[in-house]
């Protein structure tokens, strides 16, 4: 087991110096440290002295992969790569381009309003979602199924967009429920947590609930199914202990892959209502063109996903006795 | 005189799939199978002519010209060479099949069928004074679902976004076929060493998440590209062909982070193929690898196409109205429901509300794709329904 672990971290170490090196070409090569300066100076009247003071304040006054200039090592190290890209592989974030901040030290900060609003509404969402396939699965064929599924499918149909606005101005302004945007410390922040959990949980409500039919439709149809219904068994005990059991394992890979990215929050959900979580931080960012913060939340990005891969075939080993660890 | 930008060429070339798959159908195969079982589902065939209605209306919207510019005295005007002077403006079909919904504009807000404005404004009356009042409408219930701050008809609004959305969810999937069937064939019928470079490039950028690489890519290509409104001299080429489209970048990049499960799916069903008997016994007779590939492998591999096409087409006309939110989307003057959207958000928060916006690019990005999730179930269902779990 513990071999197998090793042996799948191992194989994501190519993959995030593969997300590593790729990052640092688009932010490096593709786009130039003098197309950065230009940017964040101001389009026009900009000097090439004052882009050159920008680059040489900020660190990007080295060649992008090759210091053909210097000896040894040092041709490798004194670059643009290994100064700003390099260090990302042990999470020194290094500082942002505008404001000069730490952005590590944000990241920190920043992420617990995310976990805040993400951990409740995938926990609950999750919850609601299986509960609902269920019942649709245990009144398969009558009409509660087939206009549950259309509902499902209109409702995915909706554009996240709609539920936010729509939900900030029925339960916000309209029924004055809850704030509409906002966040606040501690335990006042609950107020401002509740309607984004809610409209988050609507918002993939339909798109869940017509999945997890999928996987327990599919399990229903087994042959110990048939056998537990003919030692007698009833419905309701083959559905929820023999058949919940077994669909556990399309579920984990749905849910285990995005267990990580709860960190990183929900870039529209929070700068609708204006949390100061790290979906904001990055669309912040953005929106100011600081690429020192949008490379470094490209590349935490894809450092959770892969994170979420090798939990999901972690757990299907420990779920499923069938998986052996090669 | 005609104009034709990149996304154009999308246009077309989805037309003409759709008259190919008209026609195939007809013959014996695995289409014309599918397609009696699509037709047994009134369900989906509704959906279908909904979704054909749509596709229509971006036709009409993709075939464009240039009018002359006509001077005062009704002359045609002409530059000193004695060649006609063409407009800077170019109409599409339906811009014109519409002239009244475009023309017809009033100075700001009204609601749906209203005959006044939205606000109170200072009305002279007939008899001189001067009174606080909603002036009348310059076209009394003519604009069927109101019009925007700037007098303009929502509802030909919504209609020029027919268009990006069509084109967005359909282009950026037309976009990648090749690279993915590409890939994906070589990857898996040759396996080895190319297998394993291959799966590394599509588990790579997988692994970025996708809005962020979008992102990335459009602050670095930034606001470069033609984005609707008039057409520069600088722009056009040959006189009628605008190579740089932002909706085309905008396609090529949703598709450079959505190629991966495609490429993914092909593969897997290559491996499959390649043991089968009956390209095993090309393989027997001689055949080579390459002439395996074009005739067993590709045609095989196909309905793996279609499925995707159908089943990516929802989201991405959904991820389009992000985009335009985030502001990395298309430009104001190219209609698109995601800059409708945009907009609508600081009207309800104005007082009285105005709402029709909102609901104009509900309406229409429901009508679009709840069919296009309705039909696209049914077309994976009567092809391959194993695909259901994936």
């Amino acid at each position: 087991m513990l071999t197998y672990i090793i042996r799948r971290i191992l194989y994501a170490v190519p993959i995030i110096l593969g997300v590593n090196i790729l990052t640092a070409v688009l932010f490096f090569y593709v786009n130039t440290p003098d197309d950065m300066a230009r940017k964040i100076l101001g389009e026009k009247n900009v000097t090439p002295a004052a882009i050159e003071n920008w680059k040489r304040d900020h660190g990007y006054n080295l060649p992008a992969f090759l210091n053909a200039g210097e000896k040894g090592t040092a041709k490798l190290t004194q670059t643009v790569f290994f100064q700003k890209s390099v260090p990302l592989l042990w999470f020194d974030f290094g500082r942002s381009d505008r404001n000069n901040i730490d952005i590590g030290n944000e990241i920190r900060h920043r992420m617990w309003p995310s976990l805040a609003i993400s951990v409740p509404m995938f926990v609950i969402g999750v919850v609601i979602d299986l509960f609902l396939a269920m019942m649709l699965a245990y009144y398969r064929g009558t009409y509660l199924d087939l206009w549950g599924l259309f509902l499902g499918v209109a409702m995915m149909s909706v554009s996240t967009l709609f539920y936010i606005i729509g939900g900030q101005y029925f339960l916000g302004k309209v029924l004055k429920l809850f704030p509409v945007s906002g966040y606040d410390t501690g335990l006042y922040s609950a107020k401002f947590i509740i309607l984004p959990v809610v409209i988050g949980i609507i918002s993939t409500v339909g798109s869940g609930v017509r999945f997890y039919r999928t996987v327990f439709l599919e399990e229903i149809n087994k042959d110990y199914i048939r056998t537990a219904r003919a030692k007698g068994l009833s419905e309701g005990k083959v559905l929820f202990k023999h058949a919940l059991k077994n669909a556990m394992i399309p579920v984990l890979t749905n849910v285990v892959v995005s267990i990580p990215f709860l960190f990183y929050g929900s870039l529209i959900m929070e700068t609708f209502f204006a949390i100061p979580g790290l979906g904001n931080f990055t669309i912040e960012a953005i929106q100011a063109q600081d690429f020192a913060i949008v490379r470094s939340m490209v590349y935490l990005g894809s450092i959770l996903y892969i994170v979420g891969l090798i939990l999901t075939d972690i757990s299907y080993t420990l779920v499923d006795p069938r998986v052996r660890f090669e | 005189m005609p104009v034709i930008l990149a996304t154009d060429l999308i246009v077309y070339f989805l037309a003409g799939s759709i008259v190919y798959f008209a026609i195939a159908t007809r013959k014996e195969g695995i289409l014309s199978s599918a397609w009696r079982e699509l037709k047994r589902n009134r369900l989906a065939m509704a959906s279908l002519a909904i979704l054909l209605a749509y596709a229509g209306v971006a036709l009409l919207d993709s075939v464009r010209y240039r009018d002359p510019v006509v001077e005062d005295n009704g002359r045609v005007a002409r530059a000193a060479d004695g060649s006609v002077i063409y407009s800077a403006q170019a109409l599409s079909l339906l811009d014109r099949a519409v002239e009244g919904l475009r023309t017809n504009t009033e100075k700001t807000y009204s609601a749906p069928f209203a005959s006044t404005l939205y606000s109170k404004e200072s009305v002279e009356l007939p008899d001189g004074t001067i009174k606080r009042d909603y002036p009348p409408l310059k076209h009394p219930r003519s604009h069927w679902l109101g019009t925007d701050k700037v007098g303009n008809d929502v509802l030909y609004t919504a209609l020029k976004g027919v268009r990006t959305g069509i084109v967005i969810g359909a282009g950026t999937t037309i976009v990648i076929i090749p690279f993915a069937i590409f890939f994906g064939v070589f990857a898996g019928y040759y396996g080895g060493f190319i297998d394993d470079i291959v799966q590394y490039i599509y588990t790579t950028l997988a692994s970025i998440p996708g809005v962020l690489l979008i992102v990335a890519f459009m602050l670095l290509f930034g606001s470069s590209g033609y984005q609707g409104g008039l057409i520069s001299r600088s722009e056009i080429y040959l006189k009628f062909f605008v190579p740089n489209d932002r909706l085309f970048w905008l396609c090529l990049i949703l598709g450079i982070t959505s190629w991966t499960d495609l490429c993914r799916l092909i593969r897997g069903e290559t491996l499959k193929l390649r043991e089968l008997e009956y390209v095993q016994a090309s393989r027997a007779f001689g055949i080579s690898k390459p002439g395996i590939i074009y005739r067993h492998i590709v045609p095989n591999v196909m309905h793996l196409v279609l499925i995707t096409f159908v089943l990516q087409f929802s989201g991405l006309v959904l991820a389009e109205a992000i985009l335009s939110y985030i502001g990395i989307g298309v430009g104001p003057e190219m209609g698109s429901w995601g800059n409708m959207i945009n907009t609508a958000r600081l009207e309800l928060s104005r007082d009285p509300v105005v709402w029709w916006n909102l609901f104009g690019a509900f309406l229409f990005m429901l009508a679009l794709v709840l069919p296009a999730n309705i039909f696209g179930d049914a077309v994976r269902d009567a092809l391959d329904p194993r695909l259901r779990f994936r």
